[in-house]
């Protein structure tokens, strides 16, 4: 076990600089930022070379690259084109998307494989069909109507919620975002839960746990659940990456300052520091949850071993 | 086992506790703010927020509030009148001697005197503070030397500046420019107080200025709360407690916040609300002129629009434009269609003329055709319109101009856009002179002055000359007008240089832009001044 997570973790090393490469390229390829800054005029050429100076730009890419990586490792993630760290965009951006994150998540795990459970025992029964139909929509629906159309009804035709969150964003506030950015993912969690549910309750391990008495409740949480979640485990765990990361929609809908507001802000504005700092952040958390999934197979699965 | 089974569970039930608690939580509903405070929407300021290094609205809101310089533009007229100067001399419009009235003060107590607009004049100009608006000092003697258009600086202050007393000092211009006393209402002018300087770190995260509101908090990227300064000693006293201003990534968003009345006021009505605005406010709308229009420029540096007839050629392409229509159709009238170069702000005095464009503004297919024809018709057959895609809703009417050109010419393929994706790659191709046809020009004026409108857009080689245009009499007629002591005389050559313009359509006017903004039931007297921004400190929380 010990040995395999090491392996998995040097694997990353060279997952990371690829990915910190790519990203680095790709903002240069949109070109020169500093044009950008002067509004509709021609900056003035000696403060553009004094402002690509300063942000490193008068050097070749891989001169850039290489700088940049090796402040990264002493952890400055260089300033944003307002004169702001990226390292301090980054404590007040987290912490609102791992809050985000974790109540779409939440809403994934309890809603998602409650409903997968529920329609998977009752497969035909009205209540499947019922909630197989809601999923579809959910699914063919873009987030960004689900959004607006919950910001329009909840927001102000009823007033339940604030239509956009506050600068603190705490939880409550991010309940129905959370809920949006969930959707379409809960609407899969259903759906996986429910087939995987569905074909382990015919397996034989299953009939031998009922004709060995147990009762009802105890063959479907110990037994049968417990073998149907690996495959939602792992769709939940790279979820984990994707929702922070593409929560960009949802972010913008409600007004969030968390990441992809501030991914956002990066790319329009061309400010390379901010946006590979941002996704190299988010290429880890990918890995490390990637990893934590891959871990969570043993506990699920005692047939599972690594080595 | 055992082990897993209880994490899940135990997940589960912080899951449970969360929105159990999340749910009990939601109370605080409400309006926007606690009594005399105004919550309006804002952006995130591109660039940090000092006054020679913020050149857009977002930051100049802010700098708005908190600053008062030499010369205040009247919120209605526009006019500069004097703020802080007691009195600007000058006998040949080079020399100037400049008195700061008595009694003024930062709100951190510091008086202002001759010396804090000194040192933030010097501050902005110098090559090593990275000032974006450094440009605004560059008639200033000295400039070349503390602004080097390459290599370092060798001093750290303007020559022409001197402090000759407590509250004098004098400047000394490069060129004769009698006007340049108006330019001092930008922001970029102000009086900056000592803690700039020593301690400049804290001052970018909580400034320190002279103008009717002090930063209470200011939280960078989010939100901004300022508080009524009560010691303020000007006339135009804040009429509200405060102002928090909070950041919106989306004015969609910032929109559906005031009409769920979380919001009092929204300085910028999108463009898809724009339908709705009148069932949604009511009167609580307004919509403005301000100091912006919209131009097309043309790459002069292409030969193949820089051709001997190309003056028809460019003149039949501005008639070929059905501006009325585009401005009543895609922006619900929020545009006037343009009848010259300046703006509607500048008023007949200042140098607005609804005829100097004449024929040459107006739709006419017929005529359109012919001009186009024998100006050599578009070079290659075919044009494509540059514009960034990234902001605003420039595709809509760059498609909507394309259309009413290729009608006008019956050629369906005479005219198409070309979005460029960024704002700063839209700059970048238009300073390295690649751009491969006609291009998007907009202008918000920097001071309400017709030689804003017209030196740096169109004079050889300036700041904003995207498409290289160059005639020596517009060039002469220029030069005249800034020597000219006498401000009508001035602006009416001025006029003259602008005939020049539109004689050789060195770019096609299309139309004004206003300022809109919408408003909650908390608050009143809203008005937004000639640069489209919110009077903040007139607002009045009811």
């Amino acid at each position: 076990m010990g040995r395999y997570v090491i392996r998995r973790l040097l694997q990353m090393i060279p997952v990371f600089f690829g990915a910190t490469l790519l990203i680095f390229l790709m903002v240069n390829v949109m070109g020169d930022p500093i044009a950008g800054l002067c509004g509709q005029r021609q900056c003035d050429p000696a403060t553009a070379a004094q402002l690509r100076k300063e942000f490193g730009l008068d050097k070749p890419v891989w001169q850039q690259y290489l700088t940049y990586m090796g402040h990264v490792f002493t952890g400055d993630f260089g300033t944003a084109f307002n004169g702001q760290p990226v390292t301090e965009l980054m404590a007040s951006a987290f912490p609102v998307t791992i809050r985000l994150t974790i109540v779409a998540i939440c809403f994934e795990i309890i809603i998602g494989i409650t409903l997968g459970v529920l329609t998977g025992l009752r497969r035909g029964r009205p209540i499947d069909t019922t909630i197989l139909l809601l999923t579809l929509v959910v699914i063919s629906v873009p987030t960004f109507v689900t959004g607006l159309l919950l910001q329009l009804l909840l927001g102000v035709e009823w007033g339940i919620i604030k239509p956009a969150v506050s600068p603190e964003a705490p939880f409550n506030e991010l309940l129905i975002p959370g809920l949006v950015l969930a959707s379409v993912s809960l609407a899969y969690v259903t759906r996986l839960t429910r087939t995987s549910i569905a074909e382990n309750a015919r397996s034989d391990y299953v009939r031998t746990a009922k004709a060995k008495g147990l009762p009802r409740r105890r063959v479907i949480t110990r037994h049968l659940l417990r073998n149907s979640l690996i495959p939602v485990v792992t769709f939940i765990g790279t979820d984990i990456g994707a929702l922070m990361g593409g929560a960009i929609v949802t972010e913008r809908i409600f007004n969030i300052h968390g990441v992809g507001y501030q991914l956002y802000q990066g790319i329009v504005r061309q400010n390379t520091q901010t946006v590979v700092g941002f996704v190299t952040v988010l290429v880890l958390v990918f890995l490390l949850a990637n990893l934590i999934v891959d871990l969570l197979y043993a506990v699920l699965d005692p047939r599972i071993r690594y080595a | 086992m055992r082990g897993a089974t209880h994490a899940r569970w135990a997940v589960c039930a912080v899951a449970v506790a969360l929105t159990a608690t999340a749910c009990g939580g939601g109370g605080d509903s409400g309006g926007g703010g606690a009594s005399g405070i105004v919550s309006a929407s804002w952006g995130d300021p591109q660039n940090p927020l000092e006054p020679a290094n913020t050149n857009e609205v977002q930051g100049g809101k802010v700098l708005d509030m908190l600053f008062r310089g030499l010369k205040r533009y009247d919120p209605k007229t526009g006019e500069a009148q004097d703020m802080l100067a007691e009195k600007i001399d000058t006998t040949d419009s080079t020399n100037f001697t400049i008195t700061v009235k008595d009694g003024w003060t930062f709100s951190n107590g510091e008086a202002v005197t001759a010396k804090s607009f000194v040192d933030a004049w010097n501050y902005g100009a110098d090559l090593r503070n990275n000032q974006r608006n450094a440009y605004f000092f560059g008639y200033i003697e000295g400039y070349d030397k503390i602004h080097p258009d390459s290599g370092e600086p060798t001093t750290k202050t303007l020559s022409g500046l001197k402090v000759t007393g407590e509250r004098t000092f004098t400047v000394k211009l490069s060129q004769k420019f009698s006007t340049w006393p108006e330019t001092l209402g930008y922001s970029a002018f102000a009086p900056l107080p000592q803690a700039f300087f020593s301690d400049h770190d804290s001052w970018l995260a909580k400034p320190v200025g002279n103008g009717p509101y002090a930063v209470d908090s200011y939280s960078r990227g989010s939100q901004m709360s300022l508080r009524k300064w009560d010691d303020y000693p000007g006339s135009d006293k804040a009429q509200n407690g405060g102002v928090d201003l909070k950041v919106y990534t989306d004015n969609n968003t910032a929109y559906t916040d005031l009409t769920a009345g979380n919001l009092d006021l929204v300085d910028d009505v999108p463009a898809s609300q724009l339908k709705n605005v009148k069932a949604d406010l009511g009167d609580r709308y307004i919509n403005t002129p301000a100091g912006i229009i919209q131009t097309l420029a043309f790459p002069f540096y292409d030969d193949a629009w820089n051709g001997p007839n190309g003056e028809k050629l460019r003149t039949g392409l501005s008639r070929a434009i059905n501006r009325q229509q585009i401005t009543d159709t895609i922006f619900q009238k929020t545009r006037t269609p343009a009848k010259d170069w300046t703006s509607p702000v500048l008023g007949e005095d200042g140098g607005f003329s609804d005829t100097l464009c004449g024929d040459a503004c107006d739709y006419n297919p017929t005529e359109a055709k012919k001009l186009v024809a024998e100006g050599g018709g578009i070079p290659g057959g075919s044009m494509r319109v540059s514009y960034n895609a990234d902001t605003g809703s420039h595709k809509d009417w760059v498609d909507a101009v394309c259309n009413s050109i290729n009608n006008a010419l019956g050629n369906d393929r005479a005219c198409v856009g070309n979005p460029i994706g960024t704002f700063a790659d839209f700059r970048n191709q238009i300073t390295q002179s690649k751009m491969p046809g006609p291009f998007r020009a907009g202008w918000q004026m920097d001071y309400p002055l017709i030689q804003n409108f017209l030196q740096p857009l169109y004079y050889t080689n300036a700041s904003s000359n995207d498409g290289k245009w160059t005639n020596d009499e517009f060039d002469k007629l220029v030069d005249q007008a800034n020597a000219e002591s006498d401000t009508a005389k001035a602006v009416e050559t001025f006029k003259q240089a602008e005939e020049v313009v539109r004689d050789q359509m060195a770019a096609i006017p299309l139309w004004y832009q206003n300022g809109s903004a919408g408003y909650s039931t908390r608050i009143s007297n809203v008005k937004l001044n000639p640069f489209s921004v919110p009077v903040y400190d007139e607002i009045k929380v009811n």
